[in-house]
């Protein structure tokens, strides 16, 4: 009589220790960790020797990434006016190979609020998440190629800085095709 | 006799649900309608059509203003009362703004100029094409009482009652289950006491007659050589199918799913909203890492979309169970705005940051090198082949095994897209020869040598 209850009792142990080790917010065990963790660094480690200890830093002090191109014009009302005369420096001759890579980023980056047509009806739009994203045709607003890779780098009132996912030639693809699309409204 | 109590079933439910709504809707309108009755009574003489104002509003204001919070401009909600009580400034002058801000600004205007350096100088851009009858339309929906938002909290208080009550009455049912077999267990045991009783009432000795009898049955089966051989490699085979199996999941982590320090979730942004992977994952185009996106690029939405709407329909009731609240939305996202040091008030950055620990879900060894731009860029995968239905997921968790086995065979079964890419034109044509066929995999591209991904 004692015995079968003891051994349910160990029964019902066991099986409680092998559901509680099925942890799904731990991670498993690694068979060799020496051959599973880095020697190196590795991207968004967490150190001891950085602020926060944080790898994820700015450049240094003047530095720049390689292959990056500085934007000359400032943040203000009058570097935006300035823009606006900028011409695209990418080659006229690549420009249909420039506007399919521009098509592609555009959905990716600008279509989720402008819309894929540029009409400002964006999935975010529609669904009333975010408002008042105006029409590439609207007159008051007054674009041009060089004033919209001006509000990608820097962003524009509501709309935030697009320069850390594009870099310089993709911003210049994504306003040639901008234009395109205002063209086409 | 005849029932009466449920005779004005309906009509009582009703009144009561009135008097409850009434109760809480009250206080909370009353001063929006004392508001809005002094408005009706300042736009009767120029009228205006609130629902088609709302459309203009959200096509042309919302961008920078709300109506009830600073945004990059001022909250318009009673804008035009308020202007004409404070400043003592009436329409012509908000059409006169409206349409060419900056020329007022020029002009000298005294409250023009205020503005504008009270909202950090951001002029607004002009409207032009809005005629005076479009600006009268947006001013009576500036004007409307607002009485949408409060009926939802309302809503939502009731629903998470309802989702806490669910969760209680869970654990009630198992709490009765567990009652229940304990009372089953009381009663057999009693049962066999009272059976034995019998027994010996009755001069029956179960035990002796049992031991006399019978062999005990283990003996028996010691006594059976076969039997023992046959069961002996029995069990050894089972505790080697398992061994090996446990041996065979170790450094495996499929199914992880690590709590994160913002509960982000991929269905609402991915599914619902439908924003590319890309959007936020940008470096997965041009590195070998899928970035974990920088704060600046959460911030790219949620400078405008500070609270959880959630769905029109409202949260499901699975969310409700699971405490997926509209307000634990919004609290994730006061997290994000703590972290990137975003002032709400002032619609400012404060410099005051934290960078999130993120807790990383996939992992590939250090023996390892994967590459996710070869993959996604050139060869064209879509994140789902490798993630799973990410936008189907409330919480990450790593959908595949990310074990060689599993790499190997993705390499012999795609085919490489050779199409309009003349890197591959020569190569292919000599590599489908050698192999006799049309379409090449991976593996024949040599997706298989070791040095491909182990150096």
């Amino acid at each position: 009589m004692m015995n079968s209850f003891i051994k349910i009792g160990i029964a019902f142990v066991l099986v409680l220790c092998v559901t509680a080790c099925a942890d799904k917010e731990s991670p498993n065990y690694q068979f060799m960790p020496n051959m599973y963790e880095p020697v190196g660094y590795e991207a968004y480690q967490e150190v001891d020797f950085l602020p926060n200890g944080s790898e994820a830093m700015f450049p240094g002090g003047n530095t720049i990434p390689r292959g990056y191109i500085p934007y000359g014009l400032e943040n203000t009302m009058e570097g935006k006016e300035l823009s606006r005369l900028n011409i695209s420096p990418l080659d006229s001759l690549m420009k249909e190979t420039n506007l399919i890579k521009g098509k592609e980023l555009y959905d990716i980056y600008c279509a989720i609020c402008h819309g894929s047509k540029g009409d400002g009806q964006g999935t975010l739009v529609k669904r009333e998440k975010i408002l008042g994203v105006p029409n590439y045709a609207d007159v008051a607003r007054n674009i041009s190629v060089g004033s919209v890779n001006h509000v990608i780098y820097y962003g524009l009132n509501s709309m935030g800085s697009h320069a850390t996912q594009l870099n310089h030639e993709e911003r210049w693809q994504v306003a040639e095709y901008v234009m395109k699309l205002k063209q086409d409204l | 006799m005849k029932k009466v109590t449920y005779r004005n079933q309906i009509s009582k439910v009703l009144g009561i649900s009135l008097v409850v709504f009434m109760l809480f809707s009250i206080s909370l309108f009353a001063q929006d309608e004392a508001a809005a009755t002094s408005d009706v009574a300042v736009t009767e003489g120029f009228g205006g059509d609130a629902a088609k104002g709302k459309t203009l509003f959200n096509q042309n204001c919302a961008a920078c203003h709300s109506l009830t919070r600073k945004m990059t401009g001022p909250p318009l909600a009673n804008v035009e009362s308020r202007l004409s009580e404070d400043e003592g400034l009436d329409r012509e002058w908000l059409y006169t703004w409206i349409k060419n801000s900056s020329g007022m600004i020029k002009s000298g205007d005294a409250y023009a100029n205020k503005v504008y350096t009270e909202y950090a100088q951001a002029p607004m851009t002009a409207f032009p094409t809005l005629s005076n009858a479009d600006i009268d339309d947006i001013l009576a929906y500036t004007a409307a009482p607002r009485p949408a938002p409060v009926v939802a909290a309302g809503a939502q208080v009731a629903e998470g009652g309802e989702g806490k009550s669910s969760g209680i009455s869970n654990e009630m049912i198992l709490g009765a289950l567990a009652i229940v077999f304990g009372l089953l267990i009381m009663m057999l045991v009693l049962v066999q006491r009272t059976l034995k009783r019998i027994a010996a009432a009755n001069g029956v000795d179960l035990e002796k007659t049992k031991g006399e009898q019978r062999l005990p049955l283990w003996r028996a089966f010691a006594q059976n050589q076969f039997l023992v051989l046959v069961s002996v490699i029995f069990l050894l085979l089972a505790g080697a199918y398992f061994a090996y199996g446990w041996v065979m999941q170790i450094g495996i982590d499929q199914g992880y799913t690590p709590i994160q320090p913002i509960h982000y979730s991929h269905k609402i942004h991915a599914g619902d909203n439908k924003i590319e992977c890309k959007y936020c994952h940008s470096s997965v185009r041009v590195s070998r890492h899928s970035g974990i996106p920088s704060l600046n690029v959460c911030m790219n939405c949620h400078k405008s979309i500070y609270e959880y709407q959630g769905n029109p329909e409202g949260p499901s009731k699975e969310d409700l169970a699971n405490g997926y609240t509209n307000e634990f939305y919004t609290a994730e996202i006061k997290k994000l705005y703590k972290a990137v040091g975003w002032d709400e008030e002032d619609q400012k950055y404060t410099g005051n940051t934290q960078p999130v620990e993120w807790v990383q879900v996939h992992n590939l060894p250090d023996l390892v090198y994967f590459n996710h731009s070869q993959h996604v860029e050139v060869a064209g995968v879509e994140c789902q082949t490798c993630h799973g239905p990410v936008e189907e997921m409330e919480i990450m968790t790593q959908y595949s095994p990310l074990t060689m086995a599993w790499c190997v065979n993705c390499h012999r079964e795609t085919n490489v897209k050779v199409e309009g890419n003349e890197y591959y034109a020569k190569i292919h044509e000599e590599l489908s020869k050698k192999y006799g066929v049309d379409q090449l995999t991976v593996a024949q591209m040599g997706g298989l040598e070791c040095g491909k991904c182990h150096y």
